[in-house]
């Protein structure tokens, strides 16, 4: 359903994405990892509409959207999460929630109805009539989750919905994000919790300075000399091999 | 939009039209339809900045439009003050248009937007005193001839129905404003553009029809002036006092608020009147109670005099149980905004 074909963004003299292509089948979770600072966001703005691509093209159901707004973008039904949570702080968490759904929905109480409906479904419920200020920083990646959900998206492009919480809190919201997937929305997930991307993805892309280096399913992803030395740098690889077999 | 969510609106201007059968000096009339006047503007200010969190400093550019509309229409073209009117609301509407659409699509925000609009109000203002389609620095003078359908009134109290009813429209607008899908979205614009664009939002869309609407419901404002004193100069039409006047009503009473830009103008007015009251000899003691009501408001009230009512009702709730408080507790203004 999207298909990024080779897509490069240079800001300056950085290359930050350098030719990277990535294909998501409708249905599925695809994990997109990555050490920091290797274009994973870069990428995803790319995709949102936020960023315009230096070169290179994406496709979705079909359509040329490189060059497309982010608002219609979202209308077409590609949702987003900010990776540094970006809440209505002013709006209660049921405004904020309700903003999202207004894109399908014009009035009022179906918009409002719409979005009690996904904060009960990512664990806002009992927070809907708070300020969104106020809330807690899971509560904020909830939130930013619900809004996207509101929006009624097809591929639902999640960036580091995880990062910063602790384990029990992963452990709750992990089972949301399956059940989104089950009800028909194709995820694509930045994220650096690999127990998540481990149990969650099918499929697993990596980035590492701006070029796709690896993909395939998460076990043989970690597996890849290429990735284990993208992370923890050259001869790593080999040297734990070597440490392995020693030790084996 | 129900009648229940219409109440508040409804009961205020009710009672605030049985003033003219209480008070009937012409002073206090004639003070009463200056503020309403103000009042009006500053409604319309409050739509594009308070709402969308857009802060002009040149609404004086959308006033004096409607103002100048009204009059040369009448004056040159003989067309009637009421078409004149709508006419001026037309044109407001139209020059926010534009002066949105060229400042909206290059991206500015916050003070560069505040600046260009600064600007074209003083670009209106140079214009309007040197070219002789709107009589140059001389002015316009509107001629007396009291008639219903000239949009004069014998009695004053005519007149201050009139914009009263246009101050309950406004208010009525806003209203459905904050209950609508346009109002989520503009208010989504100013909390978060990108955040509300990542949501559908069209940003740039959003922006145009609040400063459209803003720019009408000023002009609407400008045209009822020149209709109630006459007269019209380019100082006064699109003088830097107007632009001042509107925004600071709506950020004393409360910004983004239904009935903010009304109380604002009511405090900052009735203040300056009674200040002119007590120490008629020096002049501008209103400017300096303007002055100081807005560092008390922006230094203690940052939502305004109906924020601090809020916060003080809030802390009221405080032995209530906890059901009742959550509920107040969507109202109160985020202290990190």
């Amino acid at each position: 359903m999207l298909v990024v074909d080779s897509v490069s963004k240079r800001f300056g003299g950085l290359m930050a994405v350098d030719g990277a292509s990535l294909t998501v089948t409708p249905g599925s979770i695809i994990g997109l990892i990555g050490p920091n600072g290797a274009g994973k966001t870069t990428l995803f703005s790319m995709i949102s509409g936020f960023i315009a691509p230096t070169d290179g093209g994406i496709r979705f159901e079909g359509a040329d959207i490189t060059a497309e707004e982010p608002h219609r973008r979202a209308a077409r039904g590609i949702g987003r999460t900010f990776q540094i949570v970006q809440p209505f702080a002013g709006l209660t968490v049921c405004e904020n929630i309700a903003v999202g759904a207004y894109l399908r929905h014009a009035k009022r109480a179906d918009a409002i109805a719409r979005a009690r409906a996904v904060a009960q479904r990512v664990g806002l419920g009992p927070e809907l009539d708070r300020p969104a200020g106020g809330l807690t920083v899971a509560g904020r990646k909830r939130l930013e989750l619900a809004r996207a959900l509101a929006t009624e998206p097809k591929l639902l492009l999640l960036d580091e919905v995880l990062a910063g919480l602790n384990p029990s809190e992963i452990r709750d919201i992990i089972p949301v994000i399956r059940g989104i997937r089950d009800e028909g929305v194709t995820i694509l997930m930045i994220e650096h919790v690999m127990q998540a991307v481990m149990t969650l993805c099918e499929h697993v892309h990596v980035l590492a300075q701006g070029r796709m280096i690896a993909e395939g399913p998460p076990a043989a992803v970690c597996a890849d000399a290429r990735v284990i030395e993208a992370y923890l740098g050259h001869g790593a690889a080999a040297r734990l091999a070597a440490e392995g077999a020693a030790h084996g | 939009m129900t009648v229940r969510d219409l109440i508040p609106v409804l009961v205020l201007v009710g009672l605030a039209a049985l003033l003219p059968l209480v008070v009937t000096a012409s002073p206090v009339l004639n003070f009463l339809v200056f503020m309403l006047i103000v009042a009006l503007g500053a409604q319309g200010w409050n739509i594009l900045g308070g709402f969308g969190g857009q802060f002009s400093f040149g609404h004086a550019a959308f006033f004096g439009t409607g103002a100048y509309a009204t009059a040369i229409l009448q004056l040159r073209w003989g067309v009637n003050a009421w078409a004149g009117l709508a006419a001026a609301v037309a044109a407001g509407g139209a020059v926010g248009w534009a002066i949105g659409f060229l400042s909206f699509r290059s991206g500015l925000r916050g003070s560069y937007f505040a600046l260009v609009t600064l600007a074209f109000a003083e670009v209106f203002r140079i214009l309007a005193n040197a070219a002789p389609l709107t009589g140059g620095a001389a002015g316009l003078l509107i001629g007396l001839d009291v008639r219903p359908a000239n949009l004069q009134f014998a009695d004053r109290a005519v007149f201050y129905w009139l914009v009263l009813g246009f101050v309950a429209a406004v208010l009525v607008l806003t209203r459905w404003i904050q209950r609508s899908r346009f109002g989520a979205q503009l208010v989504a614009v100013r909390e978060n553009e990108d955040a509300a664009k990542a949501l559908g939002v069209d940003s740039l869309r959003v922006k145009l029809r609040a400063i459209a609407l803003s720019g009408a419901v000023t002009a609407l404002a400008g045209g009822l002036y020149a209709q109630y004193f006459l007269y019209i100069d380019a100082n006064i039409a699109y003088g830097g006092w107007i632009s001042v006047e509107l925004l600071l009503a709506p950020i004393i009473g409360g910004v983004g608020t239904v009935f903010g830009p009304v109380v604002g103008a009511l405090t900052l007015h009735g203040l300056g009147e009674v200040a002119k009251q007590f120490a008629g000899r020096i002049p501008g003691i209103d400017l300096i109670v303007f002055g100081t009501v807005l560092v008390l408001a922006v230094a203690f009230a940052r939502g305004g005099i109906l924020g601090l009512l809020e916060r003080l009702r809030d802390r009221g709730v405080g032995m209530l149980p906890p059901s009742a408080k959550s509920r107040t507790a969507k109202e109160v203004p985020n202290a990190g905004r």
